[in-house]
C-alpha cells in the first residue's frame, strides 16, 4: 500500500490547568515529527476548543507544521458528536497515514469512532509507533498487560491512541516556524446527541500524579483506608505525592483518580514506592515505565518484586513509619 | 424496554503470569489445562448495571427484557448462562466458522446485526473493553453500525422516564451525561461488584432459552465477518522480558531495614 506521507495529531489541552497542552500531545508531536521526516511528510495538528494562538505555537515549537484551530462553544465539554465532523474532514482531506491521539477518556471514547468513520481501524494504548517499508507497526500492551501486541492495519490510514509517556518529546525549539490556521467548528446544536448536565471534580491532594516526581502507592497489602496514613507520610517527606492500586480503589479506601494502572493513570516517576501492592500486569502497566520502583511487601512471591529494582519482604506497619523517619533524618 | 448486553468469553485474566503462555508461531496464548475461560469482567459489570435498571424499573412496575449476545463458540454459552442465572431473561449466541479470528470491526458487525434483527432494542451495553484485547473499540464500533448515540466509561447508568442518565468516570472526577434512547453505553470497572449468583437462579436460569444465530440467521455477508472482515493484522504477539533484578534490603528489625533502603536510595540518588 502507498504511504501518504503526513501526519495528524490531535493534541489537548490539559482541563485540570486551563490553556496549558498536555505533555502527551508534545510526546506524540516528538514522534510524529520523527516519523514525518523519515517519509518526508509534514506534521499536522489539531486542537478543539476556545481560541489557543498561544498554544498553536506551542505546538509549531513541539514538531508541528501547520496547527488547525477549531473553534466553538460547542466544542467544551468535548462530546463526539461536536468534534467528529470537523476532524473526519481534516482527516478526509489530509488522508494521513497516521493519526495520533492521546489515551484517556476524550481519546479513547473519540479514536474508534474517528476510525469507523474513516473506514479505517484502531489500536488504543499504543506504547510504540513505527514504520517498517510499507506499514506502520503498533505496540500496545493487552492481556491485562500480560502481554504486548504489533499489530497493523489493511487500510490506508491508522488511528491510534498513545498511552502517556510512551514516547519523547522533541525540545522546545520556538525559532521552528509553522503554519496556523483558525476553522470555526461546523457542528450545530441539533447534531450532538449527548449533554452534559454536570461536572464533579476530586479534590486533588497534592501534585497531579501524572506530573510527580516521586510517587508512593499503597494496595490491598494495607487492609483498609488507615493504612493510607502511613503512606502519606511517608509520600510527604518524599516530596512526592499518593497513588494507589485498583483493589484500593474498588474497595473504597481512595477515590478512583488515584488509581495507577490499565484503567487508571500512567506514571513514570523518578521513584515509585509500591507498599502492599502485589504487581499485578494491570497496575504495572501503569508504572512500570518508572526510573526506579520500590516494593515493600509481605509475600516473597509477590509479582511486584520482579519490577522492583529495591525491595523489602515484610510488613508496612512498622517500616513506613520508619522509613519515614528515616527519610526525614536524610533530608535534616 | 429491551436492553442488551455484549458479553465476552476470554482467558481468565486472573491466572498468574507465571503459567501464561504465548505460542510465538500462532500469534496466541497456549490454553492452561484446568482454567476455564470467564465472562470479560467488565462485560460482567455491564451485565450488572442491566439488571440494576431492571430492578429499578420494575419497582415502576416497567417491564425490562434483558438478552444478553455473546459472539464465539460453543463453549460461550457458559458466560450467557452465567448472565441469565443472575436475572437476564434470554440468551443469544453468535455462532459461526466465518466468525473466527475477527478482529474488532468484524466482531462489531456482527454484534450489530444481531441487535438489528432483534428489531426493538432501547439500549446496548457492553464492557468498555474485553480484558483479552483491551482495545475497547467493538462497543463503539457496534454504536457506529447502529447509529445510536454512545457513552464509555460508565460508572451509573439510569433511565429517568424518556432520558438516559450516566455518570461517566473522567481523569480526575466525573460527569453526568445525558441522552435517549436508542443508546449504547459502555461500562467502567467503578461501577461496582456484581451480585452474586445463587444455586436456585443457576437452575431457574437453565430453563431460560438460549438461542444460536448463524451468519445465515443474521443474513450478513461472510466477506465482512471474523478473518475475512477484519482489517487488523496481527504481526507479533509476545511476553515482554523483565531484566531487573530486585536488590531486596534486609535487616533485623523494621528500623534497621528502614535505615538500610534509606541509604540506598540515597545512594541512587533517588532521595
Amino acid at each position: 500500500m502507498a504511504f501518504s506521507k503526513d501526519i495528524l495529531v490531535v493534541a489537548q489541552v490539559d482541563e485540570t490547568n486551563k490553556a496549558a497542552i498536555t505533555s502527551l500531545s508534545f510526546e506524540m508531536l516528538g514522534r510524529a515529527r520523527e516519523l514525518a521526516d523519515q517519509l518526508g511528510g509534514s506534521v499536522s495538528a489539531a486542537l478543539f476548543g476556545a481560541s489557543f494562538e498561544t498554544e498553536a505555537e506551542t505546538l509549531v515549537a513541539y514538531g508541528a507544521d501547520k496547527v488547525t484551530l477549531v473553534e466553538g462553544d460547542l466544542l467544551v465539554p468535548y462530546r463526539a458528536d461536536a468534534w467528529l465532523p470537523d476532524l473526519v474532514a481534516m482527516a478526509s482531506e489530509l488522508s494521513p497515514v497516521l493519526i495520533l491521539i492521546g489515551q484517556g477518556t476524550i481519546g479513547g471514547d473519540l479514536a474508534p469512532r474517528l476510525a469507523f468513520q474513516l473506514e479505517s481501524s484502531v489500536a488504543t494504548g499504543c506504547e510504540d509507533v513505527s514504520l517498517d517499508e510499507d506499514k506502520v507497526l503498533l505496540t500496545r500492551a493487552c492481556y491485562g498487560g500480560k502481554a504486548r501486541e504489533v499489530v497493523s492495519f489493511d487500510c490506508a490510514t491508522a488511528v491510534v491512541t498513545i498511552k502517556p509517556k510512551s514516547l519523547s518529546a522533541m525540545p522546545c525549539d520556538r525559532a521552528r516556524s509553522g503554519e496556523i490556521v483558525t476553522l470555526p467548528a461546523s457542528v450545530e446544536a441539533g447534531a450532538i446527541r449527548t449533554t452534559v448536565t454536570n461536572r464533579e471534580s476530586e479534590e486533588l491532594v497534592g501534585q497531579q500524579l501524572e506530573s510527580a516526581e516521586v510517587i508512593v502507592a499503597g494496595g490491598g497489602g494495607l487492609g483498609g483506608p488507615e493504612g493510607f496514613q502511613a503512606v502519606a507520610a511517608l509520600a510527604d517527606v518524599l516530596g512526592g505525592t499518593v497513588g494507589a492500586s485498583r483493589v484500593a480503589c474498588d474497595m473504597g479506601w481512595c477515590p478512583s483518580h488515584m488509581q495507577v494502572g490499565l484503567s487508571g493513570k500512567t506514571v513514570a516517576p523518578q521513584l515509585y514506592v509500591a507498599v502492599g501492592i502485589s504487581g499485578a500486569s494491570h497496575h504495572m502497566a501503569g508504572c512500570a515505565n518508572s526510573n526506579a520502583i520500590v516494593a515493600i511487601n509481605a509475600d516473597p512471591d509477590a509479582p511486584i518484586f520482579n519490577y522492583a529494582h529495591f525491595g523489602v519482604i515484610g510488613e508496612f506497619e512498622e517500616l513506613i513509619p520508619a522509613l519515614t523517619e528515616e527519610i526525614t533524618k536524610l533530608k535534616g | 424496554m429491551h436492553i442488551v448486553v455484549c458479553v465476552k468469553q476470554i482467558f481468565d485474566p486472573d491466572v498468574a503470569t507465571t503459567v501464561f503462555r504465548i505460542d510465538e508461531e500462532a500469534n496466541k496464548i497456549v490454553p492452561v489445562s484446568g482454567i476455564s475461560p470467564v465472562i470479560s469482567p467488565f462485560d460482567e459489570q455491564a451485565v450488572e448495571a442491566a439488571l440494576r435498571i431492571k430492578d429499578d424499573l420494575s419497582e415502576q412496575d416497567l417491564e425490562v427484557k434483558v438478552t444478553v449476545i455473546s459472539m464465539g463458540p460453543d463453549t460461550a454459552r457458559a458466560v450467557i448462562k452465567g448472565g441469565l442465572a443472575k436475572g437476564a431473561d434470554e440468551g443469544v449466541l453468535l455462532m459461526d466458522s466465518a466468525f473466527d479470528d475477527a478482529d474488532a470491526i468484524s466482531t462489531a458487525r456482527v454484534l450489530a446485526a444481531a441487535i438489528k434483527k432483534m428489531g426493538d432494542v432501547d439500549l446496548v451495553l457492553a464492557g468498555r473493553q474485553a480484558a483479552d484485547g483491551d482495545l475497547g473499540a467493538v462497543g463503539l464500533f457496534t454504536a457506529e453500525l447502529l447509529g445510536v448515540s454512545a457513552i464509555t466509561y460508565a460508572k451509573d447508568v439510569r433511565m429517568d422516564g424518556d432520558t438516559l442518565r450516566v455518570v461517566r468516570v473522567l481523569e480526575n472526577g466525573t460527569e453526568t451525561v445525558e441522552t435517549t434512547c436508542p443508546a449504547l453505553v459502555t461500562i467502567s470497572h467503578e461501577l461496582g461488584q456484581p451480585r452474586y449468583t445463587g444455586l436456585r437462579e443457576t437452575m431457574r436460569a437453565a430453563k431460560k432459552p438460549v438461542h444460536v444465530w448463524t451468519a445465515e440467521d443474521l443474513g450478513i455477508d461472510t466477506g465482512t465477518t471474523g478473518a475475512a472482515g477484519a482489517r487488523r493484522v496481527m504481526e507479533r504477539l509476545y511476553i515482554p522480558v523483565k531484566e531487573i533484578d530486585c536488590d531486596y534490603v534486609e535487616g533485623e528489625t523494621p528500623q534497621v531495614i528502614a535505615r538500610h533502603l534509606a541509604q540506598r536510595l540515597r545512594d541512587a540518588e533517588l532521595v
